[in-house]
């Protein structure tokens, strides 16, 4: 129960009982996203960053990269890691500490949709076959929650990939060359209220609304990753229905922002 | 190092264990097979092993992690540390955190959960084999155990996955189509065809998308059909049921009214599920709201 604790029962109530009668909080259409912003290169002792907002919300992405051992079932890739901090500067219910199931369940969302959609070329990660390869470390700090952080955390973790620099000279291997992307994905969720389904939801409609489908999309239309969370439950036509929206909107998203680095 | 086949799909239609595409794994189940846990169920899917306990309904420690209003579903996934090739540390992991966490929010809308509000249910569920479709594998254990633990359900949950090989969608991926597949959707779905898990990662048009989730609804079914038939041979007559059910010595008065559920559910799904829907209109008012999306 996300910010079921912060906000009232008579807020959640208003919140509900408004977007059943297909409104929002902030006056939003369903399919509306709130305004977005994005910049690049922000961090310079970090190998790529950037910096999103979706309305209030603050994420953080940052990129660093070591030189690593290959796992011994793909000894001529990269690595890619993914992780994430809800930290308590960000929202009275995120609590210091390692990261607990939530934020492990957002960092593998981010991950797939990188991994998955092939987005970095990792055979040119490689350094020495079977014994050197790099290793990408994406990590997102979530500086404000108003919502909707996993939209946010995904697309700066992609935009920050692609203003990334392999630090070879810093590490004696070489030239430096940039991150080698050859894939866009953006990750868009949606949460469910009755049979609609809601784009970019605001803090106070997480809370009221629990079940939400986070569908990561490349340029080509297709699907790269999805994944239900929260205690309901969804027909197959709205997963249908949901791939749809994100395919739509993360086409927008991508051309404004992401094709503009 | 890679020993990717070079076709996964034969001329035949037949894929490298012989199954047809919208064919499933065998798959044999054993419920009640742990005496001290409240309910549980073995479970061979393919070359999988699992194994789900259930304890509880019981007290929620950590207190705070108590709801006010309806009992939390804790589900953890473990696997055994010899479970595949190379063995894996034991303890939590990041995949088995992440699919612990999703896989009980498969059970949050068929487990009747303002039945015992601020406790706990525990499902434990053990993977002592692993061979492609863990989760799905587990997820249908852990429903039998649930149902097996007398937990009130508006119904079963039946798990499976869909992928791709070779370009073409296949149902319930082996190992080597999971290893090497295009795409692998495990998909948990109620009785009535609600999607209570979905996960997917790899490469799906929106066309296939559309296709998968039919096939994948084709698959839940099949294994529904197993998991009521292996409900009916351990509960279906009642007369056995009396004699082989209650194996601890436990105090009368709410023993009996679990066991008059555990009839009601497993003889008669429809009219449990009937008289769910009335309970939840007559006895929930200011809930409501929350628990309807």
């Amino acid at each position: 129960m996300s910010g079921s604790e912060v906000i009232s029962r008579l807020k959640r109530d208003y919140i509900y009982n408004l977007m059943l009668k297909g409104e929002r909080e902030d006056g939003r259409q369903f399919d509306e996203l709130r305004d977005i912003a994005l910049e690049t290169s922000i961090i310079d002792k970090a190998e790529g960053s950037a910096m999103v907002q979706y309305g209030d919300t603050q994420v953080m992405v940052g990129v660093k990269m070591q030189v690593g051992t290959p796992f011994p079932d793909s000894p001529a890739e990269g690595v890619i890691i993914t992780s994430m901090e809800l930290n308590p500067i960000a929202s009275p219910d995120f609590e210091a500490g390692p990261p607990r199931e939530k934020a492990i369940e957002m960092a593998r969302i981010v991950d797939r949709g990188i991994r998955e959609s092939g987005a970095i070329d990792i055979n040119k990660l490689c350094i020495t076959g079977g014994e050197e390869v790099w290793m990408v470390f994406i990590d997102v700090h979530v500086l404000n929650n108003s919502g909707n952080i996993l939209d946010a955390a995904s697309l700066g973790a992609i935009a920050a990939l692609m203003t990334t620099t392999v630090p070879s000279e810093r590490e004696g291997k070489g030239e430096d060359y940039s991150m080698p992307v050859r894939e866009m994905p953006v990750g868009i969720s949606l949460i469910k209220i009755g049979d609609e389904m809601v784009l970019d939801p605001t803090y106070g409609e997480e809370s009221v609304c629990e079940t939400r489908i986070a569908i990561s999309s490349n340029q080509d239309g297709s699907i790269c990753s999805m994944q239900k969370s929260g205690s309901g439950s969804l027909t197959p036509a709205q997963v249908v229905k949901a791939s749809k929206i994100a395919k739509e909107k993360g086409e927008i998203i991508r051309e404004k922002y992401l094709l503009e680095i | 190092m890679s020993d990717k086949p070079e076709r996964f799909i034969d001329d035949e239609g037949l894929r490298l264990d012989g199954r047809r595409v919208d064919e499933i794994r065998p798959m044999k189940v054993e419920m009640g097979v742990l005496s001290r846990a409240d309910g549980s169920c073995y479970l061979e899917w393919g070359n999988n092993k699992v194994l789900a306990a259930v304890y509880g309904p019981r007290e929620l420690h950590p207190r705070r992690m108590q709801k006010p209003n309806e009992v939390l579903v804790r589900y953890k996934y473990n696997m055994a540390s010899f479970s595949v090739e190379d063995r894996i540390r034991p303890g939590p992991s990041r995949r088995s955190t992440e699919i612990s966490k999703v896989s009980g929010e498969a059970f949050e809308p068929v487990v009747m959960t303002q039945y015992y509000p601020g406790a706990v249910i525990d499902v434990f569920a053990e993977v002592l084999q692993a061979d492609a479709g863990t989760r799905t594998a587990a997820i249908n254990a852990a429903t039998l155990a649930l149902a097996d633990a007398g937990i009130p359900m508006k119904g079963l949950v039946s798990a499976c996955a869909v992928g791709k090989v070779d370009g073409q969608l296949v149902l319930d991926l082996n190992k080597p189509e999971d290893n090497y597949g295009q795409a692998d959707l495990p998909v948990a779905m109620t009785q009535d065809g609600e999607i209570t898990l979905l996960q997917m990662d790899g490469h799906l048009t929106p066309e296939e998308l559309e296709e998968g989730l039919e096939m994948v609804k084709k698959g839940c079914q099949q294994i529904l059909e197993i998991q009521r038939e292996a409900l009916v041979s351990r509960y279906g007559n009642e007369d056995e049921e009396a004699e082989e059910e209650s194996p601890e010595e436990v105090p009368e008065s709410e023993e009996e009214e679990e066991e008059e559920e555990r009839d009601d559910s497993f003889d008669n799904e429809e009219s449990e599920a009937e008289n769910a829907d009335e309970n939840d209109v007559t006895e929930e008012d200011e809930g409501e709201e929350d628990e309807r999306q």
